[in-house]
């Protein structure tokens, strides 16, 4: 994708030495370094910290499909992975103190080693408990032509790369976790028919809205939250001692998934939309009905069966999800309501 | 018994659907193919799913249980 504009000196300084070779910028990473550590000493909250975390999306971009005119080499270089473990220790401490709060008390599976049933058991408990105001059903109802460009807008940061988070995980898994989760992937990728791909399916759903479809094409519209709900995945995604915190992610993901989407068809039908722009919401509602067990209970529950000291990293990434992105819909839903913008204030409103 | 594992495979989801997964097709009493978009599918079983065969989780929802409660 295009380097988006920054957002503060730290993104600034950033995008000022990606276009250089790796190997001429030491200097320029090490005073990098130190403004980010005077920043996380002073911000508030890292969540919604929109320097931070813009900062952090393009570092795991390099990761992903890569940023024009940025040189690959830099993927791996030492000084810049540095920077970005600077950023992800504060903010995974955010994301379990946040994930904590939005979840209470769990009542866990009793005695060692949870059985997979067990772990999907309380998943699905959960779920169902969520109870934050409901997006999906002000989309369904009430949102207008515009509102419904701005949900596309904080949805595509992630959607456009859809399942590609996870699946860094599947060579961190062996045995029945692996397989659930290549069963899934499979799916997500279209089984093999690139035109079904759930990427490709939601470019449709924006082209059909007459929205730029390209990946990344919205970064600089959307709020620091809609960032971090996608860095949160990447966090979880590329480092394997999280291994368990992204197979709970995509479980609660998947579990959360099926009703909404419903719900969110119903609102582009509402505005005359045919099903080549519902589409994308109708195949994930029958798509997550199938995910949400296999994710539950081969995929989180059977890591847990074979590593049983992962429950609690399940759990985390399970109730992560539920707190930063319980935060996003209660964010945008508020700015509706309150008959603004859900983007930021920089940006005129959706295209 | 035969020892290989079944060509398809049917799992018994506890308070949800049946899950299955191999070699099989789905097909209307008079033997015409019902749609199918993927290799596994969720077959509803609760009865309140919009979009029968398939689950689409409203069994989370009518509190389907496939235990009788304990007495």
């Amino acid at each position: 994708m295009k380097i988006p504009e920054p957002r503060g000196p730290i993104s600034t300084a950033l995008f000022g030495v990606l276009p250089e070779e790796p190997g001429t910028a030491g200097n320029t990473l090490q005073a990098l370094h130190r403004m980010i550590s005077t920043r996380l000493a002073a911000t508030p909250d890292i969540i919604e910290d929109d320097d931070l975390q813009l900062t952090l999306f393009c570092l795991y971009e390099l990761h992903y499909s890569g940023l024009e005119g940025v040189s690959d080499d830099w993927e791996w270089a030492p000084g810049l992975i540095q920077v970005r473990h600077l950023l992800e220790g504060p903010f995974e401490a955010a994301l379990r103190q946040a994930a904590a709060e939005a979840a209470g008390e769990v009542e866990l599976p009793a005695g060692a080693g949870a059985t997979s049933d067990a772990v999907a058991d309380v998943l699905f408990g959960l779920a169902g408990r969520d109870t934050g105001p409901s997006l999906s059903r002000f989309v369904a109802k009430k949102a207008s032509m515009d509102q419904l460009k701005e949900f596309l807008i904080h949805k595509s940061i992630y959607q456009l790369k859809e399942a590609d988070p996870h699946t860094f995980a599947i060579p961190r898994l062996s045995g029945r976790p692996k397989a659930a989760l290549v069963e899934i992937q499979a799916d997500e990728y279209g089984g093999g028919r690139p035109e079904r791909m759930h990427s490709a399916l939601f470019a449709r759903t924006m082209r059909g809205l007459g929205m730029a479809d390209e990946y990344g094409a919205y970064v600089d519209a959307v709020p620091a939250l809609s960032l971090a709900a996608v860095n949160m995945m990447s966090l979880f995604g590329l480092n394997r001692r999280l291994r368990g915190a992204i197979t709970g992610h995509l479980a609660m993901y998947e579990m959360t998934s099926s009703q909404p989407n419903r719900l969110y068809g119903n609102g582009f039908r509402r505005h005359g939309f045919d099903a080549g722009v519902t589409h994308y919401f109708d195949e994930h509602v029958e798509a997550d009905a199938v995910h949400e067990q296999i994710a539950g209970r081969d995929l989180a529950g059977g890591l847990v069966e074979a590593e049983p000291h992962l429950l609690a990293d399940v759990l985390f990434g399970a109730t992560a999800v539920m707190a930063v992105d319980g935060r996003l819909s209660a964010h945008i839903l508020q700015s509706w309501e309150n008959g603004k913008s859900s983007l930021r204030a920089a940006v005129p409103a959706a295209a | 018994m035969n020892q290989e594992p079944a060509e398809s495979s049917i799992v018994v989801c506890p308070d949800g659907p049946l899950i299955v997964r191999g070699d099989f097709e789905i097909v209307t009493p008079s033997g015409e193919p019902v749609p199918r978009e993927r290799k596994t599918v969720a077959l509803c079983r609760c009865g309140a799913s919009a979009i029968k065969p398939y689950c689409d989780g409203t069994h989370k929802m009518i509190k389907f249980r496939t235990e009788p409660p304990a007495s």
